[in-house]
């Protein structure tokens, strides 16, 4: 079918673009054979060469060097947060939505009072007043990001407790554990997989917004958005240094939401 | 529809009260003594048991919230730490530049992502349809802390056509308005589209066209009017992305709103105008989910009913 072969080429286009994004940060060291701190103020603005691809800042850095490491912190902590948020949602979901009752309103009142909160202002809010740190990034991240799995997970196991294995499955025996773990968790695993998918682009724009504005990664680490805060303000002299990381960024992001957006047609035909 | 409006009002209000203890608790995870990161190494001690006494930090927290509860009810959010002045006050400075910013960038999204959207469900299957998905995907993926350093760079410095920063004539807002509008305009196009090809499958879209409506008659008003819902939801939930969008780009473009008091105040650790601006955009959120819920309703009487 025709939709078959457009899942494909999306899916591996989006593949791709993760995959080398991924690399890249991976083997920073290789990639670029220049230091990300190390300065050399007679070749400030440097423009992209043979010798520094990327060109230099204003400090004279090698831009690519920046970029490429700026992936690994990136990727490190978008994989960090969706994983946590994941698993905190998979765990406050399964208790809303299996337990039920009162559980599972105060759950709910909870998770409307997170709702009303932009999940950005919220990440930010937090970070100004922790400081900037990977780890208070990583924590302001996880607190607001836990609420859409939750809230993702509950109204699934609403309907799929009701379904006829399950009951079935209790009626012969199964313990609450033993039914959430073996009979419903393994049907969550798509739409968990489709949703982190785009929390991964989610969580890497949210990053870099914060460490754009100064909130997110002490300025010691490079990170796309320290790299693009300090382009913006060069922009005449020097504009190299916002354009790559921003396509960096562009690139990563695209790559996840095209994987999410095919792993989503893909088990759910209907809708696309 | 009374009742339902009350309903939902009363619904909101227990949400406004958790927004405002969130927002009120952001002080106390502040590690260590809010004062002295407020006030800095060389502040005297006097000052700093003056500006505790101020905040109320020598308090037991119950009395806190309660005083804070108080002033809320007065409009009173305290006193900004720089400027000495209510912060109320320098919040409704503010305002009218996050309004117009947002607008125009709302009102960009819809003319550029609604007709795109019916464009692309008209022309299915089609090079029309896969450039408005392609447009759809990179606007979900641009971040616009990159996008307006670009816009800049092309319009304000290459070109020299539109100024870069600062509140003026019209000129000013456009750049600024571009960059917060392209996320939702490609949002709002891929909503459109998809809404649209639901819609189109519908018996009314049939006898529309077999009684001789014109195509733009049949797509713009007959289905397009009926594909309208999922665009109003988007648009409400989309709205939160929008006005916390306002914190970056204001701060590109040295835009005097309320995103940028919000920038400055936290780079100042000036924590009661933190808690105010903070306060201030999730309020104008939960409005704006509200308004939408009850704009829904108008127009859907199963929604009220059920």
């Amino acid at each position: 079918m025709k939709k078959k072969s457009a899942f494909s080429v999306k899916f591996y286009v989006g593949l791709a673009l993760v995959l080398a994004m991924a690399f890249m940060g991976i083997f920073a060291s290789l990639v670029a054979n220049h230091s990300p701190t190390a300065m050399d103020l007679s070749a400030r603005y440097e423009a992209p060469s043979t010798s520094h691809l990327f060109g230099r800042d204003q400090n004279g850095s090698d831009v690519l060097a920046q970029v490429a490491y700026g992936a690994r912190v990136s990727l490190r902590v978008a994989f960090t947060v969706v994983f946590i948020s994941a698993i905190v949602g998979l765990l406050i979901g399964s208790l809303a939505g299996y337990i039920g009752g009162w559980v599972d309103q105060i759950v709910m009142r909870f998770l409307d009072m997170f709702y009303a909160f932009p999940g950005f202002l919220l990440a930010l809010s937090l970070v100004a007043v922790l400081g900037p740190s990977i780890s208070n990034l990583i924590f302001a991240m996880c607190v607001t990001g836990w609420t859409g799995y939750a809230r993702l997970v509950r109204g699934e196991i609403l309907h799929l407790k009701m379904r006829e294995y399950v009951v079935g499955a209790k009626a012969i025996g199964a313990k609450p554990l033993r039914l959430l773990v073996q009979h419903i968790w393994p049907n969550l695993f798509g739409i968990l997989v489709v949703q982190m998918t785009f929390g991964m682009s989610g969580t890497i724009i949210t990053e870099s917004g914060l460490s754009f504005l100064g909130l997110g990664a002490p300025p010691t680490v490079p990170t796309w958005g320290s790299l693009l805060n300090s382009g913006r303000r060069i922009l005449t002299e020097a504009p190299h240094v916002s354009l790559f990381p921003g396509l960096a960024i562009l690139m990563l992001v695209l790559g996840f939401n095209l994987v999410g957006d095919s792993l989503r047609d893909w088990l759910n035909p209907r809708k696309h | 529809m009374i009742t339902y409006v009350l309903r939902r009002v009363l619904l909101a209000l227990p949400v406004l009260v958790g927004v405002s203890a969130l927002s009120f608790s952001l002080l106390h995870f502040v590690p260590g003594d809010p004062v002295d990161i407020m006030l800095g190494d060389q502040a005297s001690s006097a000052d700093k048991v003056l500006l505790r006494k101020e905040l109320g930090l020598d308090k037991p927290f119950g009395t806190q919230l309660a005083s804070y509860f108080a002033g809320l009810s007065k409009l009173d959010l305290g006193v900004s730490l720089q400027s000495r002045r209510p912060v109320a006050e320098e919040i409704a400075e503010r305002i009218p530049a996050t309004i117009e910013l947002t607008l125009v960038a709302m009102l960009i999204a819809l003319v550029v992502g609604i007709p795109l959207g019916v464009i692309a469900a008209v022309f299915r299957e089609t090079v029309i349809e896969r450039a408005a998905l392609l447009f759809g995907l990179i606007g979900m993926s641009t971040p616009g802390f990159w996008l307006g350093p670009m816009l800049i760079l092309v319009f304000a410095i290459k070109l020299d056509w539109l100024p870069v920063s600062e509140r003026g004539g019209f000129e000013h807002v456009v750049l600024p308005a571009l960059t917060l509008s392209f996320g939702l305009a490609a949002i709002l196009t891929q909503v459109t589209r998809a809404s649209m090809i639901e819609v189109v499958r519908e018996d009314f879209v049939n006898v529309a066209r077999a009684k001789g409506a014109g195509p733009i008659r049949l797509w713009f008003k007959h289905a397009l009017s009926n594909a309208m819902m999922p665009i109003i939801t988007i648009i409400g939930l989309q709205f939160g992305a929008l006005l916390t969008g306002t914190v970056i780009v204001e701060t590109i473009f040295d835009w005097p709103g309320v995103g940028t008091l919000l920038f400055q105040s936290i780079q100042q650790r000036n924590y009661p105008l933190v808690q105010g601006c903070v306060l201030f955009i999730a309020f104008t959120y939960v409005a704006v989910n509200l308004i939408t819920d009850l704009a829904y309703a108008a127009a859907n009487p199963k929604v009220r009913l059920s």
